[in-house]
């Protein structure tokens, strides 16, 4: 189980979290909910150890693998999908990254293209699959399934529950229902 | 509904303005010649001023010449070797000066004191040394091209997109990976910037240098011994093969960054072929 006790983080004057207290059972989706600005993404990032907290304490990170989709694709460009996934792979697994993207609806044609040729969803569900098949005991999905239309999001919702059966998953989001589909207990920042 | 059409404008006014755009570089040499040409006829002393038919000439018998060619060789493999020993070194210190800034704080002032320094101060400093005149235009075109290179490197590192750099600490990339995904194709093309302008400058220091410090069998030698013989016709016409050879290396270096450059979006074959 990850703990955050008591966690702080400030942004100069800004307070954004405030003495948090938050489990993150082993092997279960915790869904985070709140306005903008609430600290979602601050969490995610020390939870990813991209930030220190001010003040307090996060435990159970040790020797795990933490890997995210991040709110951005943050994609490299020159790349074609498959070369985006398998970056991340500790071998250069291609038909592994091949099917994973197939499996998240990407066709064939879209796979080998640099990335910077594919639409906005396309790019999103690359994102979304190389932190899927990556190596790794926590998953942190920060609004993984933005800006995908109706079909798509029901698509990954299900690529996701698949690929992620076991691990710990921290998901941020603003749909109560993606919280409820993908089983996860919600916790909502003010 | 409006529609358009991609392509080429087949128009008549665009077929008018293709020719005429074709041959208007070829119509300001022709002019800038005639006006040299006319210069020549003012002035009447080949030796002050030879007409561009004099340097043609000359340049034609020169071109047939192991003079010429003996020369060439002398000055690019000199000029060439100052040139990539700059660049990779500029690479090298840009690294260092992006990974430590006790790194940066040292290099900074150097390289700004190397960039704002007159070129002639290097060379009477080289020229005082024992042996001097031998490396002159290689270290030279190397103090001249160095500090572009680490300051425009610096600059393409510094600029790389935090967010990718986030992914790579988060997904752990090896140093290799991460080399070759974001860091190479986020400098390569401040390399390419710095290399071009680099080129032309250690061409024209490199030369200056060896008009200097004469050492034997360069272009720079033989730019001398046209000038104390009075022979215009000649100083302009290695003028020529020196703007020549910047022209040829700088399109060279162009050529060989701009295929890297596609190398590196080229998707490779393993995955072109899963995705057949």
């Amino acid at each position: 189980m990850i703990t955050l006790r008591g966690v702080t983080k400030r942004y100069g004057e800004q307070v954004v979290l405030d003495g948090l207290d938050l489990d993150l059972p082993d092997g279960a989706v915790t869904a985070l909910m709140g306005p903008n600005g609430s600290g979602k993404t601050t969490l995610a990032r020390l939870v990813l150890g991209l930030e220190e907290p001010d003040a307090g304490e996060i435990d159970g990170l040790a020797g795990r693998r933490v890997v995210a989709a991040f709110q951005e694709d943050r994609l490299c460009e020159q790349l074609s999908a498959v070369g985006n996934v398998r970056l991340v792979l500790e071998r250069t697994r291609v038909a592994e990254a091949a099917t994973a993207l197939r499996e998240a609806g990407l066709d064939d044609d879209a796979l080998a293209k640099p990335v910077r040729e594919l639409s906005g969803g396309q790019r999103r569900r690359v994102a979304l699959v190389r932190a899927l098949v990556a190596d790794a005991d926590v998953v942190v999905l920060d609004e993984p399934f933005k800006g995908l239309d109706r079909a798509a999001h029901a698509r990954l919702l299900d690529v996701v529950r698949e690929r992620t059966a076991g691990r710990t998953v921290l998901l941020i989001t603003h749909d109560a229902a993606e919280a409820e589909a993908l089983g996860a207990k919600v916790v909502t920042l003010s | 509904m409006t529609s358009t059409t991609a392509g080429k404008d087949s128009s008549p006014s665009a077929r008018r303005r293709g020719p005429a755009r074709a041959v208007r570089p070829a119509l300001v040499l022709a002019f800038w010649l005639l006006v040299w040409q006319a210069g020549a006829w003012a002035v009447g002393q080949d030796f002050l001023l030879a007409s561009p038919v004099s340097v043609t000439r000359r340049l034609v018998e020169l071109v047939g010449t192991a003079e010429l060619w003996g020369a060439v060789g002398h000055s690019l493999a000199r000029i060439g070797i100052g040139f990539l020993a700059a660049v990779l070194a500029g690479v090298a210190t840009a690294a260092l000066a992006a990974a430590s800034r006790v790194v940066d704080e040292l290099l900074a002032p150097a390289m700004a004191a190397v960039r704002a320094a007159p070129v002639v101060s290097f060379i009477i400093l080289l020229l005082m040394l024992p042996g001097g005149s031998r490396g002159l235009a290689a270290v030279t075109s190397f103090l001249m091209v160095l500090p572009i290179v680490h300051t425009t490197v610096l600059e393409g590192i510094r600029q790389r997109d935090r967010g990718l750099l986030e992914m790579a600490a988060v997904f752990r990339l090896s140093r290799w990976r991460r080399l070759a995904a974001i860091d190479v194709p986020a400098v390569l093309p401040y390399l390419a910037a710095a290399s071009r302008v680099g080129i032309g400058l250690a061409w024209k220091a490199g030369v200056a240098a060896e008009v200097i410090g004469l050492p034997e069998g360069s272009i720079g030698e033989r730019m001398y011994e046209a000038k104390l013989l009075l022979l215009s016709a000649d100083v302009l016409a290695w003028t020529v093969v020196v703007v020549a050879l910047s022209f040829a290396t700088e399109h060279l270096l162009g050529a060989l960054l701009a295929r890297g450059q596609a190398r590196l979006a080229t998707t490779p074959p393993a995955e072109r072929e899963v995705a057949a």
